[in-house]
């Protein structure tokens, strides 16, 4: 990802505490351009919802700065700050129709009525509830009042859009509709949109960048793909996707590839991404559909023996549980092309995976 | 839904035959029942002192028979006269025959009592004339015009024709300061006898300041109970529970200890030379001590509904009103004020009916011109013995409360009230 010249959200060593004793955000320092769909994903309690409070101005930062489009917001109150925000609970307020909700953020900056009026209209016809201008929002289903929500955060074209886990109250189909909804109106719109999440899968499709949160850090910041191949610790490893991992010791590292002695006695290879040296301990990473069975003359280097404990049949591929140096977890995808499905429970194989597959991350004790 | 099997074989039948629809009405009747037998006691309780006795007494201020019970025979001869020519001979006949009865029945005093309600300052007349009843002689019309001349007049004798009559509106015309004549039927009350309307109009502007003050000072308590952190919020709560836990009567004292002329207040104000010592606020004992006392005794009420609403309402509106573009101010009342109307509605028709039927405390501290309209009835239910009277003074007040619960259903909705 390009790194803008002048970033249009900007936290600066940012720190929150909210009791005086504990750090809810460390030092926190993220770049933001202008029209990027930035995501911030993390486990629940991990600071996301701080970060996005800080920078709407409901909550202040402890330390540091917080900049938008250049200048410090830190003193500028939320109602002056012209963020659009779109709350977990919607917050429509229920007092008013949704016309009248979605005319608000335009009457309070006193838009003549006419403008109020077509505004409306427009952004109603962009989330398709034209028909329900009239409604309450208690008469409305769950991904009606998401929509209004989204509308109201949008008419009055802030240039930054602030998301709080929006989806999370839908259920699974609706909620993938949404997200294709959310991003075609972002690339329509071309607004900066902060998008928080706890949900993987919907941070993986959505965002232009993803931010992995954990323990008020940002562990990872990077685009969807780069998060996938190349986690660079074993937070994010876990984190994002499905892996297996393994312990181990550093014996030596050439040229980027270190060899390591697992803890039940195997030798491997891995890609050294995140080590402090030979002999010191690490955590092995390796997604599921890297690894492959290993016949006679196969040329890898890393060798395991393993017993498969558990097939499942998944059409275009087969998912296998297996025991694997001691780990009986060890998940492996196997294409289910035509060669491969003489695999059967309790079986005995080799398995492995090329030298890049596999990293080698920081050292994690195994949970 | 027309069901094609339905239609063939009829009604749908139960598993053992019978009708669905019968089934189900037996079922549900004996539920029905059960839940009607647990409410039985109470709802005998409620019947037995509650609705029995406001009916009765509603029924005594329209009605009202003591002086025909006591004077049958002028009773029937009253109801003869059209009370529009003079009083005939048989009238007199018919009075000294009942005055003479109700001399040594001693019911004289009833009698005198009753019409001297309808037509005060004539108690003596009564009394007098059934002292002299047994010496009187025919003809009896001049005897006893001779007794006492009043009896010529011819008002005395339209009021007992009114008395006479058991059903009566003469008390719900009195009420509203208005009397019923016999020749030109509802007239106005003479100006100085006007005091009903009065009442009632101070009642229901102490009742509405009140209210009013119970809001202004209530509102915020509330909002701080609803968004203070638990442990702060719970000691707030505490304080505004206390006078619950106050006995009225300590808590109406406590205000002439601390509102009298030589009391607490007046004491710092003259400490502090913001009054001299012999002009001293007048702060009880008048219509400024009932709207003290009443306002800090009923404030409660209006707290706690108040504060069961704002409970519900997330800090998120807020925030999102702001993030909108609101000042705070805008937010809070565009926001945040129309979601609480639902507690002030509850909170203010409480207060406001509570305040309007209110006795004790202006009784107390209400000195002359902080009386109420309750003060009144009560005045009549023991001291007047106008008990018919009182009855039409609380029918008013009655209809006067059901009267604003309707508009205020009309306007706000009786279903959208919140009482905690
Ligand atoms: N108002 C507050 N006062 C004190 N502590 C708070 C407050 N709000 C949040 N915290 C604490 O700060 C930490 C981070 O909270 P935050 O709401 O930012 O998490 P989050 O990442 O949004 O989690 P989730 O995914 O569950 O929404 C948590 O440990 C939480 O207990
Ligand atoms: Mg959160």
């Amino acid at each position: 990802m390009v790194q803008a010249k002048d970033p249009f959200v900007s936290f600066k060593g940012v720190q929150k505490s909210y009791d005086g004793e504990t750090l809810v955000v460390k030092n926190l320092n993220l770049d933001i351009a202008s029209g990027e769909f930035l995501t911030m994903l993390g486990p629940s309690g991990s600071g996301k919802t701080t970060c996005l409070m800080m920078l709407a101005g409901f909550e202040t930062a402890t330390h540091g700065d917080i900049e938008l489009g250049g200048s410090p917001i830190n003193n500028i109150p939320p109602h002056k700050r012209g963020i659009g925000m779109v709350f977990q609970n919607y917050a429509l307020f229920p007092h008013m129709t949704v016309g009248e909700n979605l005319a608000f953020p335009l009457n309070v900056r006193k838009v003549p009525k006419a403008e109020v009026e077509e505004k409306v209209r427009s952004v109603l016809d962009m989330v398709q509830m034209n028909a329900f201008i009239d409604r309450k929002p208690a008469q409305l289903s769950g991904g009606q009042q998401q929509r209004i929500a989204l509308a109201r955060a949008l008419v009055f074209s802030p240039e930054l859009v602030l998301m709080d886990e929006p989806l999370g109250a839908l259920d699974k189909q609706l909620r993938e509709h949404m997200q294709y909804e959310i991003k075609h109106i972002h690339e329509n719109l071309g607004v900066t949109v902060v998008y928080v999440t706890h949900d993987q899968s919907e941070a993986l499709t959505m965002s232009n960048r993803i931010a992995v949160f954990d323990d008020g850090v940002i562990q990872q910041l990077a685009d969807p793909v780069t998060l996938y191949e190349k986690p660079e610790n074993s937070f994010v490893a876990q984190f994002i996707g499905e892996n297996n991992q393994m312990v181990g010791t550093v014996k030596s590292v050439s040229k980027g590839i270190a060899t390591i002695n697992l803890d039940s006695g195997a030798e491997v290879k891995a890609l050294a991404v995140n080590i402090s040296g030979v002999g010191s301990r690490t955590t092995l990473s390796v997604r599921p559909e890297r690894c492959v069975v290993l016949t006679k003359k196969s040329a890898t280097v890393s060798r395991l023996d393993a017993k498969i404990e558990e097939l499942i049949y998944l059409g275009d591929h087969i998912r296998c549980r297996m025991n694997v140096a001691g780990d009986d977890q060890f998940i492996m995808k196997v294409p289910n092309t035509s060669g491969q499905l003489g695999l059967e429970i309790g079986a005995s194989l080799q398995i492995g995976w090329q030298n890049n597959d596999c990293r080698a991350l920081d050292f994690k004790e195994l949970v | 839904m027309v069901d094609s099997q339905t239609v063939l074989s009829g009604p749908i039948t139960a598993a053992d035959g019978t009708p669905l629809k019968k089934k189900l009405a037996q079922a549900l009747f004996r539920s029905r029942v059960r839940a009607v037998s647990l409410v039985v006691p109470l709802l005998a309780f409620v019947l037995a002192s509650f609705v029995i006795p406001i009916f009765a007494l509603m029924w005594q201020g329209v009605y009202n028979d003591r002086f025909s019970t006591y004077t049958p025979n002028l009773s029937d001869q009253l109801s003869k006269w059209d009370g529009l020519g003079e009083p005939d001979e048989d009238l007199f006949v018919a009075l000294v025959a009942d005055l003479k009865k109700a001399r040594k029945d001693r019911t004289i005093g009833r009698i005198a009592t009753r019409v001297n309600q309808e037509y005060p300052g004539t108690r003596s007349l009564f009394t007098s004339t059934a002292r002299k009843a047994k010496k009187l002689k025919a003809p009896f019309k001049e005897s006893v015009i001779k007794t006492n001349k009043k009896w010529a007049n011819i008002e005395v004798w339209r009021a007992m024709k009114i008395t006479s009559q058991d059903l009566t509106p003469s008390f719900y015309a009195t009420a509203l300061d208005g009397r019923y004549t016999v020749d030109k039927g509802f007239v106005k009350q003479n100006e100085n006898r006007q005091i009903y309307v009065k009442l009632f109009w101070r009642t229901f502007m102490i009742s509405a300041t009140v209210m009013a003050l119970c809001l202004l000072l209530g509102y915020p308590v509330a909002y701080l109970l609803a968004t203070l952190p638990l442990r702060s919020s719970n000691l707030l709560m505490i304080m505004v529970l206390l006078p619950f836990w106050t006995s009225l009567l300590v808590r109406t004292t406590a205000w002439i200890a601390i509102l009298q002329s030589q009391g607490v207040i007046n004491d710092l104000m003259v400490a502090m030379g913001i009054t001299a010592d012999d002009s001293r606020f007048s702060l009880i004992y008048n219509m400024t001590g009932t709207i003290i006392a009443m306002t800090h005794i009923l404030l409660p009420f209006m707290i706690l509904p108040l504060y069961s609403v704002m409970k519900t309402i997330p800090p998120s509106y807020m925030r999102a009103a702001r993030s909108l573009g609101a000042t705070p101010t805008m937010a809070f009342i565009k926001v945040y004020v129309p979601q609480t109307i639902p507690g002030v509605g509850a909170g203010g028709l409480l207060v406001f009916i509570l305040a309007i039927g209110y006795y004790i405390t202006p009784a107390l501290v209400g000195g002359q011109d902080g009386q109420l309209i309750s003060n009144m009835i009560a005045y009549h239910m023991q001291k007047s013995l106008n008990w018919s009277l009182a009855a039409a003074l609380g029918g008013i007040l009655l209809a006067g409360v059901l009267l604003l619960y309707w508009i205020y259903d009309r306007v706000i909705g009786i279903d959208n009230m919140k009482l905690g």
